[in-house]
């Protein structure tokens, strides 16, 4: 019997029974459903990591102090304070592959501003700091070299100190107290939003490098550098001449370890690609395993289906079916009850994807390959279950049949 | 004389239920030629039945040789026995065997729909056609569950005439239909006989067996009666006395 047909039988077959169909297909609606949204949702996620690590900043290199190391007793990262704004001075007079060099100095303390008050971070940054970290000032002006040469007590607030400090004025020009130090505020950020691991990043508040330095801080040592490479090609280059460059600074001889750490964003983005990879993996079994189940459910129901159908089989092989067009009939029949609990759990697991992603604030991305793999994978689930049963419809002797009651 | 159609030869078959034995054919050995119209009676258990099922190559024979024009068919697998039953016999079951919550046209469609040898340019027109040869040209679009006994008779009989088999083998076509309708099916069947159909028929009425030309009687697994009936009586003519002289309303 030629495909179209086959087609044509098995969907009468299917709406003559629909409640019927329907839960059968409930099995496999739910685990497409479910790898759906997985999918749909580990990778907006992904791709919000991406963007967010784009918008720490292009070619982004982090210099932390590197670990203290007291007679073969061993601090954590950081625990050195190896850096310093010589190092800064020196990456910025003699590094090739650097395009901009900043010193991070955070200090952190109680924030005063008229009847308000509000705890937070405060980072002394060189002015490249907006241009290695993507950040852009939305009302305002940042601060110059010149300001952080003077040490001048001037601050750029993130959105989130501004709303909090001056919820119903433009704190432009205002003053406000860090730890006792006036300031007078000359710029807000524009809104960063949270980072992949949560935080506010625009509960912050920028000050001149030098200036929290002396001001705020110990006087001596920063906390990090960030640096920009001048290209994404000269990356391994500038990585290369950070470490020269503050090995020569630092004086190490040269069997001594670095005594401070480079970080690229690759690496984040490795770290973050195998987490939500992890993940994703996990909740895709989840799902398969309840694709199996659909599976078993088809089986059963195929089989209660032939049983049930046992004398029309008869009547078929009678007028001439051969084994081969009963087979095509009841595998085609899995296959469609199938690929439509697919079609449906497709269109269930998109709304779904779509209803969480927005609640939770992540984004859903449609992968064409991943639904095409689904219903793919849902045809052979159909045809893989439908075997046994269609094979035991096939192999049925016709006069048997034909007197089954 | 032509050459047999059929030809059966020791034809056993054994049932088995538990531990006892039924022999419900025990040796039975038989010829029929082409354009014959056979009537196979006897009473039941006879083994009439399952003669039809073997003839009908819906059954194997426990032993014994059975050639259906020259070809021994216990040689066949289930593909090749599938497309004898679907190009060379009709068969037309007692209980009529339509498809359920199909329509006739459809159910009358189906065989052509399975021939893998002479794909048929339009199946649709060739089940008009033997939908209309029957007299149910008008009742295409009707399921078998609006249609009365006669006339699912007459749609199953359509389904095995469409393929133009050269034999169709009928097991008590006329069982429940009343005498307006047997009258009615059996002048199709000498009509189609008179066309050159080698036609067997199934039946434990006597008054069938009449229209036949020859007459088979089973009992308990062997041929008890096998004589040509001279004079046949003429279905067509029994309908016009039937119904009077108003014979212009005649199927």
């Amino acid at each position: 019997m030629r495909l179209h047909k086959l087609i044509l039988v098995a969907l009468k077959s299917i709406a003559r029974n629909k409640m019927r169909s329907l839960l059968t297909m409930l099995g496999i609606i739910i685990g497409v459903a479910s790898v759906i949204t997985m999918v749909a949702l580990g990778e907006g996620s992904q791709k919000d990591i991406e963007g967010e690590v784009a918008s720490l900043g292009t070619n982004l290199l982090m210099v932390r102090p590197g670990s203290i190391d007291t007679g073969g007793v061993r601090g954590g990262a950081g625990s050195r304070a190896s850096l310093t704004m010589k190092d800064v001075a020196r990456l910025e007079k003699n590094a090739t592959q650097l395009r901009w060099v900043s010193a991070e100095v955070r200090a952190s303390g109680q924030v005063i501003a008229g009847n308000n008050n509000w705890n937070t971070t405060i980072t002394g940054v060189s002015p490249d700091y907006l241009a290695i970290r993507n950040y852009a000032i939305e009302s305002g002006t940042f601060f110059t070299a010149r300001d952080s040469k003077t040490r001048a007590k001037v601050a750029v607030l993130g959105k989130t100190v501004a709303d909090e400090l001056f919820p119903d004025s433009d704190p432009i020009g205002e003053r406000l107290r860090i730890r006792n130090v006036p300031f007078k505020v000359i710029g807000v950020m524009a809104e960063k939003g949270q980072s992949s691991t949560g935080n506010d990043q625009d509960d912050i508040i920028f000050a001149p490098d030098n200036t929290v330095l002396y001001r705020l801080s110990n006087g001596k040592t920063i906390h990090d550098i960030s640096a920009s490479a001048i290209s994404s090609e000269a990356m391994d280059a500038a990585k290369e001449e950070l470490t020269t460059l503050l090995r020569s600074e630092h004086r190490l001889a040269t069997d001594a370890e670095d005594d401070f750490i480079i970080r690229d964003q690759t690496e984040i983005v490795e770290m973050a690609t195998q987490v939500t990879g992890t993940l994703t993996l996990l909740l895709s079994s989840i799902a398969g395993v309840s694709l199996l189940v659909g599976g078993i459910g088809i089986m059963n129901i195929m089989l209660v289906s032939v049983t049930e159908r046992t004398r029309e089989i008869g009547i078929r092989l009678a007028i001439g079916a051969r084994p081969f067009d009963i087979l095509a009939q009841f595998l085609i029949e899995a296959a469609i009850l199938s690929l439509l609990g697919g079609a449906i759990g497709i269109f269930s697991g998109l709304s779904a994807a779509w209803g969480v992603g927005s609640l939770l604030g992540v984004s859903a991305v449609v992968n064409p390959a991943v639904v095409l793999t689904t219903v793919l994978f849902t045809g052979a689930v159909g045809v893989f279950f439908g075997f046994y049963p269609a094979r035991k419809a096939a192999n049925l002797n016709p006069i048997d049949a034909l007197r089954y009651e | 004389m032509s050459e047999a159609q059929i030809s059966l030869s020791h034809i056993c078959k054994v049932f088995s239920l538990g531990d006892v034995e039924v022999k419900a054919l025990d040796g039975l050995s038989l010829g029929i030629r082409q354009g014959e119209f056979v009537a196979i009676m006897g009473s039941s258990g006879s083994g009439k039945s399952t003669l039809m099922n073997i003839l009908g190559c819906l059954d194997t024979p426990t032993s014994g040789s059975y050639r259906f024009e020259s070809v021994p068919v216990e040689t066949l697998n289930r593909r090749q026995l599938a497309d004898l039953r679907n190009t060379k016999i009709g068969f037309v079951f007692q209980g009529f065997n339509l498809l359920a919550r199909t329509t006739a046209l459809e159910n009358v469609e189906l065989p052509l729909l399975y021939d893998r040898h002479r794909i048929v340019a339009n199946p649709q027109a060739r089940a008009i056609e033997a939908l209309q040869r029957v007299g149910l040209g008008d009742r295409l679009d009707h399921e078998p569950n609006q249609l009365s006994g006669g006339q699912q008779q007459r749609v199953a009989i359509a389904r095995a005439l469409v393929t133009n088999p050269p034999i169709i083998l009928a097991d008590e076509p006329t069982g429940n239909l009343d005498s307006r309708t047997t009258l009615d099916i059996l002048a199709l069947f000498q009509k189609l006989n008179r066309d050159g159909l080698t036609l067997v028929v199934v039946t434990h009425e006597t008054e069938v067996a009449k229209y036949a030309g020859r007459l088979i009687e089973l009992r308990d697994g062997v041929l008890l009666r096998d004589e040509i009936n001279r004079q046949p009586r003429d279905a067509q003519a029994d309908l016009a006395v039937l119904t009077g002289e108003v014979s212009d309303e005649a199927a």
